[in-house]
C-alpha cells in the first residue's frame, strides 16, 4: 500500500475484469491516437509547402470513406458499450449469499457495523473470499465509498440506502477513500480495508468482548419502540417479509428490501400495504441511522431470504 | 522567417485610413459601442482577465499539491481555490471565449453582414457578463466558495458556510449573457446571410457557432433554474434537494448536468470550427467531407443533450437509466471521430504550411483525440465505476478543455489576429510558445491519468505519500504551462504597437472576412458581397494573393 | 416609419428577423419554465396526498377568474394585432389599453391570493404553518407544494409584469401613430410573447389548482 506504483493491484476477480476492458479501450485508443498523430506528421512532411505560390491538388471526398470511418468506430463503440454494461450489471448484482455490512458515512468519518455486532471506524475488516455487500447511508451530505483495489465505488446518500459489493481474492490492507466532495475534511475521510483469513476474521469478530449482533440489537429496539404492539396483531406480520413482494394500496407492488423497510419506518404513509389502514406512526427523528439499520437487520433475520439479492433498479 | 503578404504602401505606416479601431478613441465610444467587433474586443479583454484569475488559483493549488501533507494553504482555502478555478474557468473563460470573442467578431463578417441581428442586445450581453463576473470575483476572492463548481446538494444548500449565494448569483447572471449571445448567433445566421450564401456554402466555423448557439439557448435556462432553487433552499431551508425534508439530492444533479454536459460542447464545438478553418487554410485546399463536418456539429449538439446521466453512474440513479446514458454517450463520440478523420484527410495532397495557427490546430487534433478516447473509458460504465470522481476524470476533461478548447482558442486568436488588429506578431515567439504550451500541458495532465487509475480522488487537499511523484510531475508541468501562457499575452500585446502592419489577406485564406481590410471598417462591407462559390475555394485564389508565405 | 437599423439590408429583413428572434427567445423560456415544471411534477408523483392537500387550500375561485381574465387579454391582444393589420390605429389603442387593464387586474387578483395565503400561514419558510389532517401527510411536503406554487406563479407574474411594461410603451407609441398596416412588427412580437405567457398559465392552472378536485 505504501510504495510508488504506476498501476494499482487487482484484489478481486471484478478488478481484473475492469482492467481487461480498460486495456481493450486503451489499446483501441492508442491505435487510433498513434494512427492520427502519425498520419498528421507524415502528411505534414510529405505534403509540405515547397514554395509560397504552390497550390494543392484538388481531391474528392468520396462518401464511402466517410461511411467506413463512421461504421468502424461505431462497431468498436458498441463492443465497449456492451462489455461495459455487462460489467456494470455484475458490479451491482451481489451473490445471494453475500454478507451484509452496514456503513454509515458522515462528515468526516465512516462507521461500520458487522452483522455479528462488532463496530469499527474508518476500517473495514473482511474475510478473504467471502462476498461482502455494503449497505450504506449518509447522515448528512453525499459521500462515496471507494476501494480502488476492488475497482468499485458508490455514492453514499442521505435519506436512502445505496449498495455495493465485492469479493476479495487477496489478503492485505487497501486504501479506502471518500470520492464525493463533502466539505472541508473530504481528503481526510479515508481508511483501510483489511482482508484477513476467514479464521482470523472470526477471531477478530469476537475480539472486543461479547456484543449483541445487529439482529439482537434490532430485536431489543423493536420492543423498545413498541413495534410488537401492532405487528403480528393488527399490522402485517414481519416474519418472512424481507425479500418478499408486497402489494401496495395504490395497486403497485414492490420488493421489501432494506430500502423499503427503512422508508416505511420513517414515512409509513408512502407505499402503504394493501388491505391495512394507514395508521402506522412515523419514527422520523426518533431513531438514529444506526438503530434503523439494526431493526432492519432484525426483520431480515426473521426468515432467511432466498430471492435474488439485486439492487432495486 | 519569411514575411506574409505585405500591406500596400499607403497603409504600411498608418494602417487603413478608416477602420473600426480608430473610429473613436474615447472610453465612451468603446463602452457604448454596438459594433460587434468592438464588443468582441471588450469580451477579449474580459475573458483574458478571468483566465488569469482562474489560472492563479490553479498555480496556488498545484504548488500546494507538491507535498502529500498539503502544507501551503489550509483545507478550507484549498477547497475554495479549486472551486474558484472551476467556476471562473468554466463560466467566465471557456464558455464565452470563442463564441463571444471570435464568434462576435467573425460571424457578421463571414456571412457578409454589417453587424449582428441585435447589436444592442450584444452590448447588453457584455454588461450582463461583466456583472456576473464581478459577482463571481467577489464571491471567490472575498470569503470564497467551497462547494466545487458543481454545487452538489445538500452540501451547497444546507451545509456549506461559504459564499454560495453570491457565486450562484454570478453564474445565474452570466447565464443570461450566454442566452443572449446564443440568440444573436442563431438569428443572425438564419436571417442575415449575404445573397448567394446558402447553408452549404457557409464556412464550417459558422456551422459550429450555430450549433453552439442552439445549446446556449436551450441548455442555460435549466441551469439558471437549478441554481435558483439551490439559492431558495438555502434561504428558506425547504427541502427541495434535502432528503431530511423530503427532497431528492439527485434532482439537483439531473438539473445541473442537463445543462453542464451540453455546456462542454459549447466549449469545444467552436474550437472545432476554428480548427476546420485553420486546417483548410494551411493545407490550402477545401476541407475533406464538408457536409459530414457540418452535420456532425448538429449531431453533437443534439445528442449532447441526451447524455447527461453519464456524470451520475455511481450516484444512485437507476441502472437501466445508466445504460441508456452510456449507449448515447458512445454514440455522441462518433461525430467527433468523423471530424478528426476528415481533418486528417484534408492534409492528403494538400500544400501544408506549419505556421503557428496550424501548430495549434494539429495540437488540438492530437490532444482532443486522446481526451476523446479517455471519454470512451468513462462512457463504459464498468470502468467508470473505478475512475469517476478521481484524477482520471480531471485529466480527461482537461485534455478536452485545455488541450482542445484552449488550443483552438489560441489558434484562432493567432489566425485572425492580423484581421482583428491589423498587425503581425513574431513567428519565432509564437512557435516557441506553442511548443512550450504543448509540452507543459502534457506534463501537467498525463500523470493525472495514472493518478486517477491508481485511485487518487479529486478535490483532495492531501493525499497518500505514494502519489507524490506523479503530483510533482504534474505541478512541474503546470509551471511550464503557466509560463507558456504568459508568452502569447506578451508578444501579442507588443505586436499592437510594434508589429508590422498586416495586409488584407496575409495567409492567404478564403472567406468573406479576408476580403475586408485589416482591421475592417466599422460597417464591414461598403457593398454587400454576393457569394457564388463554395466555402473553401482555395483552388480559385489568385497567384497575386499567395504572397511570399 | 420604422427606422432601418444599420445591420439590415431592408425593412422586410429587419421585420422577419425580429419575429424569428422572438420565437427563438420563447424557446428558451420554454426550457426555463420546463425545468420548474419538471421539479414540480416529480414531487407531485412522489407525494400525491400532500400535494393534493396543498392544492385544496388554493383559492379556486380567484384562480379561475384569473384564467378567464388572462384568456380574455390574449383575445384583446389578437384583436389589437388584427386591427393594426387593417390600419385601424384607434382600435389598436383601445385593445392595447384593454389588455393592460386585464393584465393589471390579473396581477391584482394574484396579489390578493398571495396576501390571503400569507395570512393563512402558507408562505414557505419560517412563517409556514400547517397542521396535518392525517399522519399520512407530511407538512414538509405540503410546504414544498406551496414553494413550487409560489415560485411558478411569481415567475409567471414577473413575465406578465414585463409584458405589461412593454405594452405600455407600445400603447404610448400607438397613440403617436407610430404603427401602420405595413409596419407593426413590435405589436406582433409583443403579442407572441403575451400568448406564450398565457399558454404557461394554461399549464399552471390545472397543475396547481385542479389537482384532486
Amino acid at each position: 500500500m505504501k510504495e510508488f506504483q504506476i498501476f494499482p493491484e487487482q484484489s478481486s476477480a471484478h478488478a481484473a475484469q475492469v482492467d481487461a476492458l480498460f486495456f481493450f479501450i486503451l489499446a483501441v485508443s492508442a491505435f487510433f491516437s498513434i494512427l492520427i498523430a502519425g498520419t498528421l506528421v507524415y502528411f505534414s512532411i510529405k505534403y509540405r509547402r515547397k514554395s509560397p505560390g504552390e497550390f494543392a491538388v484538388i481531391t474528392d471526398s468520396p462518401v464511402w470513406v466517410e461511411v467506413v470511418w463512421t461504421l468502424i468506430p461505431l462497431a468498436l463503440a458498441m463492443v465497449m458499450f456492451a462489455w461495459g454494461s455487462r460489467l456494470y450489471f455484475s458490479a451491482y448484482r451481489p451473490p445471494s449469499d453475500a454478507m451484509d455490512i452496514q456503513v454509515i458515512g458522515k462528515q468526516w468519518m465512516w462507521q461500520m457495523q458487522h452483522p455479528q455486532g462488532r463496530r469499527e471506524i474508518n476500517e473495514l475488516h473482511v474475510p478473504l473470499g467471502r462476498s461482502i455487500r455494503l449497505v450504506m447511508i449518509s447522515q448528512d451530505v453525499i459521500h462515496d465509498f471507494y476501494i480502488p483495489t476492488f475497482r468499485i465505488k458508490q455514492d453514499v446518500l442521505p435519506g436512502r440506502y445505496t449498495y455495493e459489493w465485492f469479493q476479495s481474492s487477496r489478503l492485505g490492507e487497501f486504501h479506502l477513500f471518500c470520492a464525493q466532495y463533502c466539505g472541508t475534511q473530504h481528503a481526510m475521510m479515508t481508511g483501510r480495508v483489511i482482508v484477513m483469513e476467514p479464521a482470523q476474521y472470526d477471531a477478530w469478530l469476537s475480539g472486543s468482548g461479547s456484543e449483541e449482533t445487529m439482529a439482537q440489537s434490532g430485536e431489543r429496539l423493536y420492543r423498545q419502540f413498541g413495534c410488537n404492539a401492532c405487528h403480528g396483531v393488527k399490522a402485517p406480520t414481519l416474519a418472512g417479509l424481507f425479500g418478499s413482494r408486497v402489494q401496495f394500496a395504490s395497486g403497485d407492488s414492490g420488493i421489501a428490501d432494506e430500502s423499503y423497510l427503512r422508508e416505511h419506518i420513517l414515512t409509513p404513509s408512502v407505499r402503504t400495504v394493501a388491505g391495512y389502514p394507514s395508521i402506522m406512526p412515523t419514527y422520523k427523528g426518533q431513531m438514529t441511522e444506526d438503530q434503523l439499520a439494526q431493526i432492519v437487520a432484525y426483520i431480515k433475520s426473521l426468515r432467511s431470504y432466498k430471492t435474488d439479492r439485486e439492487q432495486k433498479p | 522567417m519569411s514575411t506574409l503578404a505585405p500591406a500596400p504602401e499607403a497603409e504600411k505606416r498608418h494602417g487603413p485610413n478608416r477602420n473600426y479601431l480608430n473610429a473613436g478613441y474615447t472610453v465612451r465610444s468603446w463602452l457604448l459601442s454596438t459594433d460587434h467587433k468592438r464588443v468582441a474586443i471588450l469580451y477579449l479583454v474580459a475573458v483574458t482577465l478571468f483566465f488569469f484569475v482562474g489560472g492563479a488559483a490553479a498555480v496556488l493549488f498545484r504548488i500546494h499539491l507538491l507535498t502529500p501533507g498539503g502544507l501551503l494553504v489550509q483545507p478550507e482555502t484549498y477547497n475554495k481555490l479549486f472551486t474558484a478555478h472551476g467556476l471562473v474557468m468554466v463560466f467566465f473563460f471557456l464558455i464565452p471565449s470563442i463564441p463571444a470573442v471570435l464568434g462576435n467578431f467573425l460571424v457578421p463578417l463571414m456571412i457578409g453582414a454589417k453587424d449582428m441581428a441585435f447589436p444592442r442586445l450584444n452590448l447588453a450581453s457584455w454588461y450582463i457578463f461583466m456583472a456576473g463576473g464581478t459577482l463571481m470575483i467577489f464571491a471567490t476572492v472575498f470569503g470564497g466558495v467551497d462547494t466545487g463548481w458543481t454545487f452538489y446538494t445538500p452540501y451547497s444548500s444546507m451545509f456549506s458556510n461559504s459564499n454560495v449565494m453570491l457565486a450562484a448569483l454570478g453564474v445565474f447572471v452570466a447565464g443570461f449573457s450566454s442566452i443572449l449571445t446564443g440568440l444573436n448567433f442563431v438569428v443572425t445566421i438564419h436571417k442575415m446571410r449575404a445573397p448567394g450564401l446558402t447553408w452549404f456554402r457557409l464556412p464550417l466555423f459558422i456551422w459550429a457557432i450555430y450549433a453552439t448557439g442552439i445549446i446556449m439557448l436551450l441548455g442555460t435556462p435549466v441551469l439558471t433554474m437549478a441554481l435558483a432553487l439551490v439559492g431558495i433552499e438555502r434561504i428558506l431551508r425547504i427541502g427541495i434537494f434535502d432528503p431530511a425534508l423530503g427532497g431528492d439530492p439527485l434532482l439537483f444533479q439531473h438539473l445541473f448536468w442537463f445543462y453542464s454536459h451540453p455546456a462542454v460542447y459549447i466549449m469545444v464545438l467552436p474550437s472545432m470550427g476554428v480548427v476546420t478553418e485553420i486546417v483548410a487554410c494551411f493545407c490550402r485546399k477545401r476541407i475533406f467531407g464538408y457536409g459530414f463536418i457540418a452535420v456532425s456539429s448538429l449531431a453533437i449538439a443534439s445528442v449532447g443533450f441526451l447524455v447527461w446521466g453519464h456524470h451520475m453512474f455511481v450516484s444512485g440513479q437507476s441502472m437501466y437509466g445508466g445504460m441508456v446514458f452510456s449507449f448515447l454517450s458512445f454514440l455522441v463520440a462518433i461525430p467527433s471521430a468523423i471530424k478528426v478523420f476528415n481533418w486528417t484527410a484534408t492534409l492528403h495532397r494538400g500544400s501544408v504550411s506549419l505556421r503557428t495557427p496550424m501548430l495549434y490546430a494539429l495540437g488540438f487534433i492530437g490532444l482532443f483525440t486522446m481526451g476523446g478516447c479517455t471519454g470512451l473509458m468513462l462512457a463504459a460504465m464498468g470502468v467508470d465505476i473505478h475512475v469517476t470522481g478521481t484524477y482520471f476524470v480531471v485529466a480527461h476533461f482537461h485534455y478536452i478543455m485545455v488541450g482542445g478548447a484552449v488550443m483552438g482558442y489560441l489558434g484562432g486568436i493567432h489566425f485572425w489576429w492580423p484581421k482583428m488588429t491589423g498587425r503581425l506578431y513574431s513567428e519565432r515567439w509564437s512557435v516557441l510558445s506553442a511548443i512550450l504550451i504543448f509540452i507543459g500541458f502534457n506534463l501537467t495532465f498525463f500523470p493525472q491519468f495514472v493518478l486517477g487509475y491508481l485511485g487518487m480522488p479529486r478535490r483532495y487537499y492531501a493525499y497518500p505519500e505514494q502519489f507524490q511523484v506523479l503530483n510533482v510531475l504534474s505541478s512541474a508541468g503546470a509551471s511550464i504551462l503557466g509560463g507558456g501562457y504568459l508568452l502569447p499575452f506578451s508578444y501579442l500585446l507588443w505586436s499592437l504597437k510594434y508589429g508590422p502592419r498586416a495586409g488584407r489577406n496575409p495567409w492567404p485564406a478564403t472567406g468573406l472576412e479576408w476580403k475586408t481590410q485589416s482591421p475592417p471598417e466599422t460597417e464591414n462591407f461598403v457593398v454587400t458581397p454576393v457569394v457564388d462559390e463554395e466555402a473553401y475555394a482555395y483552388h480559385l485564389l489568385k497567384e497575386s494573393e499567395l504572397g511570399t508565405a | 416609419m420604422a427606422q432601418l437599423e444599420m445591420s439590415f439590408e431592408n425593412i422586410e429583413q429587419q421585420q422577419a428577423t425580429s419575429r424569428f428572434g422572438m420565437w427563438v427567445f420563447l424557446a428558451t423560456e420554454m426550457l426555463f419554465f420546463g425545468a420548474l415544471l419538471l421539479g414540480y411534477c416529480i414531487y407531485r408523483i412522489e407525494y400525491p396526498n400532500a400535494f393534493a392537500a396543498g392544492s385544496e387550500h388554493l383559492n379556486l375561485k380567484l384562480g379561475t377568474i384569473n384564467t378567464a381574465i388572462l384568456l380574455s387579454s390574449s383575445l384583446t391582444v389578437a384583436l389589437g394585432l388584427r386591427a393594426i393589420q387593417l390600419g385601424r390605429t384607434r382600435s389598436l389603442v383601445y385593445f392595447l389599453a384593454a389588455t393592460i387593464l386585464l393584465g393589471s387586474v390579473f396581477l391584482g387578483v394574484k396579489g390578493t391570493e398571495y396576501f390571503l395565503e400569507y395570512k393563512d400561514g402558507f408562505v414557505p419558510g419560517a412563517s409556514f404553518v400547517y397542521s396535518s389532517p392525517s399522519p399520512g401527510i407530511d407538512p414538509h411536503h405540503v410546504e414544498m407544494f406551496f414553494l413550487f406554487y409560489f415560485i411558478l406563479t411569481s415567475v409567471h407574474a414577473l413575465h406578465m409584469a414585463i409584458g405589461l411594461g412593454v405594452f405600455s410603451v407600445l400603447l404610448v407609441r400607438s397613440c403617436r401613430h407610430r404603427y401602420s398596416a405595413q409596419d407593426h412588427e413590435a405589436i406582433e412580437c409583443a403579442g407572441l410573447y403575451w400568448h406564450f405567457v398565457d399558454i404557461v398559465w394554461i399549464f399552471l392552472y390545472p397543475l396547481l389548482y385542479l389537482m384532486g378536485r
